[in-house]
């Protein structure tokens, strides 16, 4: 066990797997923003020091497998519905803490009515989004959330907003509603983004504890695998293209 | 004591006294007697009611409320139980208990409001995707519904199976006398060690409705079908009318079982030995009961408000020892007794 690794005479320990995470090996691809963002998640369920009430819910798509990375409760959830396989959970015992964790296709395209209405019911429910612009499992075809130009699988032409639209911009939508508390766009390509990201999923945890209801952190991730470029490039993307449609900050904190 | 209930209303209050937590629904006719009973009374018994965006959602709902171990259902009619057919199929794999009501009415498509059985083979023969059956109980009066409803909650909990409540638009409409179940008592609810209540102190534990590997997915399905086999083996449930001398065989359920007993009293009164048998479980069907009567009834016939669904089963019980006829209605329209009784009449000899 990776945890349990012997700790050589004179040397010191001072870094490791936050207490939530299990030794399973993440099933992600190399420079792939989810592992951060897990990591990110399993820290502030960590410092909150709730995970024996936390019932993760793995979506579909490349964090299907997300059940094992961790060491609570968790529920997997039909493409798209882990907002009301949430709403559900949340409900039937409000002693449980419930995160979903969703990619772009799950949460902005198949899913856009379950996140839309649990957000505008205030479901107390703390949601990570994260948007890398592409449907990563299935081979890269185009998402709700591509960049206009962007060539995928489905667009390779590239995204041709005349034919397919526009990146969808879930957070700015749901900023507008009276149901959600918080709704936040982040970024983890370099570590002081890493580290505004780690708040932001800390303060959404913690506003499902103090009952403020519906929180939902989008991070602007990068999938380098389906775009093609080496994880390097794919922190350049980021920054390049997708925050020129997708600008990190607060869109919506509510503090009551 | 008896009360005066309508067929929606006492299956809502027969949910609440087998101790339904969480209610999720959307608007549908005919059953919106249900849910606004359940919005009255649910919440009144500490239980959750809440209207969903839309059908999906409310299954995923019961799935998530199934999950964390509670007694949940949710309830609509035909085109939003097709919605809900992604759901159900996620519960029949992760196997979550869950009871779903369908009063069903004519289709295909957005069909009408009337009275219709035209959804037996989606109840039945799984419905969603995958290898899968639902327990489906299908009354015939108010009474049966409320009582059956009490049943489902425990079956669906006792295998781990969602069990579906078939009725139709009439018995949900009809207003009858019933004595309503007791409540069932908290501490007889089965538990759930397999429930996601937060891993404090245990392993955690996880549901799933899939395993990427063939042999694990494989493995998944044969304890599926093993609890098949359990409750066709213990859970067939019908009603047999006058068929000890009888010389044509009916075989009806619902609300044209009910009228099927009618037509049984009206052959009888014209001297022709009719006799029923109504499925009350129509997953798992009374195969055996109905092929016990056809080794020495000549003629079974069968009646449904479908194009002939339950007939294929029926056919599959007899195997050729009867003839087997059919007499459907179509869209909505529910047969009088004196219209089945003259085919019985041209089916006796």
């Amino acid at each position: 066990m990776l945890a349990d690794a012997k700790i050589p005479e004179g040397y010191v320990r001072v870094f490791r797997r936050p207490d939530s995470m299990s030794d399973a090996p993440y099933t992600y691809c190399p420079g792939c923003h989810h592992g951060v963002i897990g990591r990110l998640v399993a820290e502030a369920i960590d410092e909150l020091g709730i995970r024996g009430r936390t019932v993760g819910i793995a979506p579909v798509g490349c964090a299907v497998f997300l059940y094992r990375f961790y060491r609570c409760d968790f529920v997997q959830a039909a493409h798209g519905r882990a907002c009301a396989v949430a709403t559900g959970l949340k409900r039937a015992n409000p002693d449980l803490i419930v995160f979903s964790y969703q990619g772009d296709g799950d949460l902005a395209a198949i899913g856009t009515a379950e996140t839309v209405h649990a957000a505008n019911r205030g479901e107390n429910i703390t949601v990570i989004f994260v948007n890398n612009q592409i449907y990563g499992m299935t081979g890269g075809e185009m998402a709700p959330t591509t960049l206009p130009g962007q060539r995928t699988v489905t667009t390779p032409e590239g995204r041709d907003v005349r034919a397919t639209g526009y990146p969808l911009k879930i957070s700015e939508m749901l900023a507008q509603l009276d149901g959600p508390a918080y709704i936040t766009r982040q970024a983890v390509y370099d570590v002081r983004h890493v580290q505004m990201a780690r708040r932001a999923i800390l303060q959404a945890f913690r506003n499902q504890l103090e009952g403020k209801g519906f929180s939902m952190v989008e991070v602007v991730a990068a999938c380098p695998t389906n775009l093609k470029v080496s994880p390097v490039d794919g922190n350049k993307w980021v920054t390049e293209q997708a925050l020129r449609y997708f600008p990190l900050g607060d869109l919506k904190v509510r503090d009551r | 004591m008896r009360v005066l209930m309508r067929g929606n209303e006492a299956i809502a209050e027969a949910a609440i006294r087998a101790g339904c937590k969480c209610y999720f629904c959307y608007p549908i006719t005919p059953q919106g007697e249900l849910v606004e009973y359940m919005a009255r009374h649910l919440p009144q018994q500490g239980g959750v009611f809440l209207q969903a965006e839309s059908e999906v959602a409310a299954i995923n709902m019961v799935y998530g409320a199934s999950a964390a171990g509670v007694r949940t259902m949710t309830s609509s009619s035909s085109p939003g139980i097709s919605l809900k057919m992604e759901g159900i199929s996620y519960l029949a794999g992760s196997r979550l208990p869950a009871v779903i009501v369908n009063v069903m009415r004519g289709g295909p498509g957005l069909g009408n409001i009337a009275p219709a059985q035209g959804d037996y083979f989606q109840a039945t023969k799984g419905g969603g995707h995958g290898d899968y059956r639902l327990i489906v109980l299908a009354p015939s009066t108010v009474q049966e519904a409320a009582e059956l409803v009490m049943l489902a909650f425990d079956l669906s909990d006792h295998y781990r199976v969602p069990a579906m409540i078939l009725a139709d638009g009439m018995l949900g409409q009809m207003m009858e006398p019933v004595e309503l179940p007791e409540p069932v008592d908290e501490g007889t609810i089965l538990e759930k060690p397999w429930a996601l209540t937060g891993a404090e102190g245990r392993e955690p534990r996880v549901v799933l409705s899939f395993d990427l590997d063939p042999q694990g997915l494989k493995e998944m399905n044969l304890t599926l079908q093993r609890t098949y086999r359990e409750i066709e083996a213990h859970e067939v449930r019908w009603e047999e009318v006058d068929t000890a001398d009888a010389e044509i065989l009916l075989v009806a359920y619902g609300t044209m079982g009910r009228i099927a007993k009618t037509v049984v009293r009206l052959a009888r009164a014209e001297g022709i030995r009719a006799g029923l048998l109504r499925p009350i479980s129509l997953w798992p069907f009374p195969y055996e009961p109905i092929r016990a009567l056809a080794e020495r009834i000549p003629v079974v016939l069968t009646v449904e408000l479908s194009a002939g669904q339950m007939w294929e089963d029926v056919r599959l019980a007899v195997e050729g020892r009867a003839a087997t006829p059919f007499y459907g209605e179509l869209g909505g329209v529910v047969p009088t007794p004196k219209e089945i009784l003259s085919e019985v009449k041209k089916h006796a000899r």
